[in-house]
């Protein structure tokens, strides 16, 4: 993807992407009054590696540039850490990023692909991208175009029973264009994965449904880059990143407390976050 | 005005006996029967020939939507997505937004039913270019019951925002409508049956997504169906058809007029998009309104209508359907019979409502 000798600055430059896109988090929730801090906090590194990382092929100033690699945001309330990175590639205004969820605003409490450019599909009704995923993919392959499909789910998401409708027919089609990441961050709104409804062993789950697996730290920027790499290099079947995250990463007070999966932060506990994010 | 109809009166003048003339019509009339779903498989293959980017899915049922003879001719732009409703309706969400239009088909029941999520986030509210061909709509699914019989899709479908309803009457009416579907910009739901039904639809009469046409009284000036809506005559009574209804709903008419009580019959297959200048002027010239869908009288055609007129011109409407059961399984012609969608169950309703007033 890069030559050696960049990568140590590109994995810098994505940390610190990732840094900003947290804090941008942060700060556009708590201007909302409401929203999804947590899952948004945990696939900050992931979708940073993917729009600061040189991985996905996209141009901000043509969003609809018909080669560009698509990214799928299927666990759509996690909105803010997408906006935040599609605004910091210059999709759009920084100064849209102070109207989230408020009337007349692009920028929805889940993505509208109709407002916002960069968005390529609306979703927050969970279960949902996989399968838009799986189409984008196969009309890649019909139009013989080489742009590759980039879908994040959340691991409460794979309850749903359309992902595994969708994983069976990505493996099916042997889409290799098509990779999924699961922000495994082990929290759902109503308490632990494992204890709500397990989703256990999701390595062995999408192993069995014909997808080649792989399982990293979803907060090492520099372990995201060579898997994702490897990912692209898998032929004849889809792939999926199992990554491992915390929710809330980055924010003390946040992080693995499920509480924040939908609320948002008060001015003191902004001010809080701002100071632990800012010292990095 | 269609072709049975012109034969069976060649006939009738050359028939000597009451009874050889309906064995006869009835013969030729069946000849022409033909199932809506039929003309959506053979109209597939044509549009499949014509553009490229034409993709169909299925969920396992393509024998049975007839989306089979495409997948024949074109195997590489068909996916059978196997039993995954809500699955194919975000593959087809996906192909539109890569460019395809995609043809999604499988029964009314689980395309608007299962998969009404799907189809609304993942079609619906993008707004993306998907074309829902949902077979097996309504009672005369027959005997697999009401598991499978869909009596509400409409109501679904036209509740969602930037969805268009399409309701075809016959098979030369199907083929009109999925072309007009393909050349459409964005969702498009089209009902239609298992049945074979006659042809009703006129052949020198094209289709428009959000117009209606007046099919009876027949048009003076061939191909001017409306303009009997300019000259100043006032029905007793108009019925307001779409799908298999509109059959009935003609012989109905013919019917009352022999007994003096004049009819218009209009076909509104464009529920939504629903034809709002055709529907004022037939309040306005008509002295009540009679509707006729193979639906619940709950949120279809009906209540269609009704949001017309009751914002333009007020007028007596009986809305026909299924009232607000479930199905249940027999023939499609005995439930037919048991629903009451037959010309002699609208004849009686028509009577009612004018003798009613008099």
């Amino acid at each position: 993807m890069q030559n050696p000798g960049n990568k140590e600055s590109l994995i810098r430059f994505i940390e610190q992407k990732a840094r900003e896109i947290r804090i941008d988090i942060v700060k556009m929730t708590a201007k909302a009054g409401s929203g999804h801090p947590g899952g948004s906090l945990s696939a900050a590194d992931i979708v940073a590696t993917l729009y600061f990382g040189e991985v996905l092929r996209v141009k901000p100033d043509e969003p609809d540039w018909p080669d560009r690699d698509r990214f799928v945001l299927s666990k759509g309330h996690a909105a803010p850490v997408l906006y935040s990175a599609l605004a910091g590639r210059g999709f759009f205004p920084a100064d849209w990023l102070d109207t989230l969820r408020q009337l007349g605003s692009p920028l929805q409490g889940h993505p509208d692909c109709k407002k916002v450019p960069g968005v390529e599909v609306s979703t927050g009704s969970l279960g949902q991208g996989l399968s838009m995923a799986v189409g984008m993919a196969l009309a890649g392959r019909l139009d013989q175009k080489d742009y590759n499909v980039w879908v994040l789910l959340g691991d409460g998401e794979c309850q749903e029973g359309q992902i595994w409708e969708a994983a069976m027919a990505a493996s099916h089609y042997k889409l290799d264009n098509l990779i999924a990441i699961v922000d495994h961050n082990g929290l759902q709104i109503d308490g632990r994965v494992r204890d709500v409804m397990s989703i256990d062993p999701i390595d062995d789950k999408f192993r069995a449904f014909g997808w080649h697996v792989f399982r990293v730290d979803g907060h090492r920027v520099d372990i995201l880059l060579d898997v994702f790499q490897q990912a692209l290099d898998i032929k004849g079947k889809p792939a999926v990143v199992v990554a491992d995250t915390v929710k809330g990463k980055g924010v003390s007070f946040m992080e693995g407390e499920k509480d924040w999966h939908g609320k948002a932060p008060n001015p003191g506990q902004l001010e809080e976050a701002l100071k632990q994010l800012q010292a990095v | 005005m269609d072709q049975p109809f012109e034969r069976s009166k060649r006939f009738r003048s050359r028939a000597c006996h009451a009874n050889i003339h309906i064995s006869i019509e009835k013969v030729i009339r069946m000849s022409q029967m033909k199932a809506t779903r039929d003309a959506y498989g053979e109209a597939l293959v044509e549009l499949g020939r014509q553009n490229p980017d034409i993709v169909v899915l299925d969920a396992d049922l393509s024998s049975s939507t007839r989306t089979s003879a495409f997948a024949q001719e074109f195997p590489e732009r068909f996916f059978n997505v196997g039993i995954a409703e809500a699955n194919m309706m975000g593959i087809a969400a996906g192909l539109a937004h890569s460019g395809k239009i995609p043809f999604a088909s499988t029964f009314a029941v689980f395309a608007a039913g299962r998969a009404y999520d799907q189809v609304r986030q993942s079609i619906a509210y993008p707004r993306f270019n998907v074309k829902i061909a949902a077979s097996h709509a309504g009672i005369t699914v027959g005997e697999d019951g009401a598991t499978h019989q869909a009596l509400e899709d409409i109501a679904l479908m036209r509740a969602l925002p930037g969805m268009t309803v399409l309701v075809p009457s016959d098979a030369r009416q199907t083929r009109l409508a999925v072309m007009a579907a393909a050349s459409h910009d964005g969702p498009v739901y089209i009902r239609l049956g298992r049945a074979k039904v006659p042809q009703v639809y006129p052949e020198d009469a094209g289709f428009q997504i959000g117009k209606g046409l007046v099919l009876w009284p027949e048009p003076e000036v061939p191909g001017q169906f409306n303009a009997v809506l300019e000259e100043g005559r006032v029905f007793d009574m108009a019925f307001v058809a779409c799908g298999i209804t509109v059959a009935p709903a003609l012989e109905a008419a013919r019917a009352l007029e022999k007994e003096g009580i004049p009819c218009l019959v209009a076909e509104m297959a464009s529920v939504k998009p629903i034809d709002e200048d055709l529907l004022v002027k037939i309040a306005k010239r008509s002295k009540a309104i009679v509707t006729c869908e193979e639906h619940s009288v709950i949120g279809g055609l009906g209540s269609a209508v009704c949001e017309v007129t009751a914002r333009n011109h007020p007028v007596p409407v009986a809305i026909l359907g299924i009232n607000d059961e479930f199905g249940e399984s027999g023939s499609a012609e005995a439930l037919i019979k048991h629903y009451g969608l037959t010309s002699e169950h609208y004849c009686e309703v028509a009577r009612k409502i004018v003798s009613g007033r008099q």
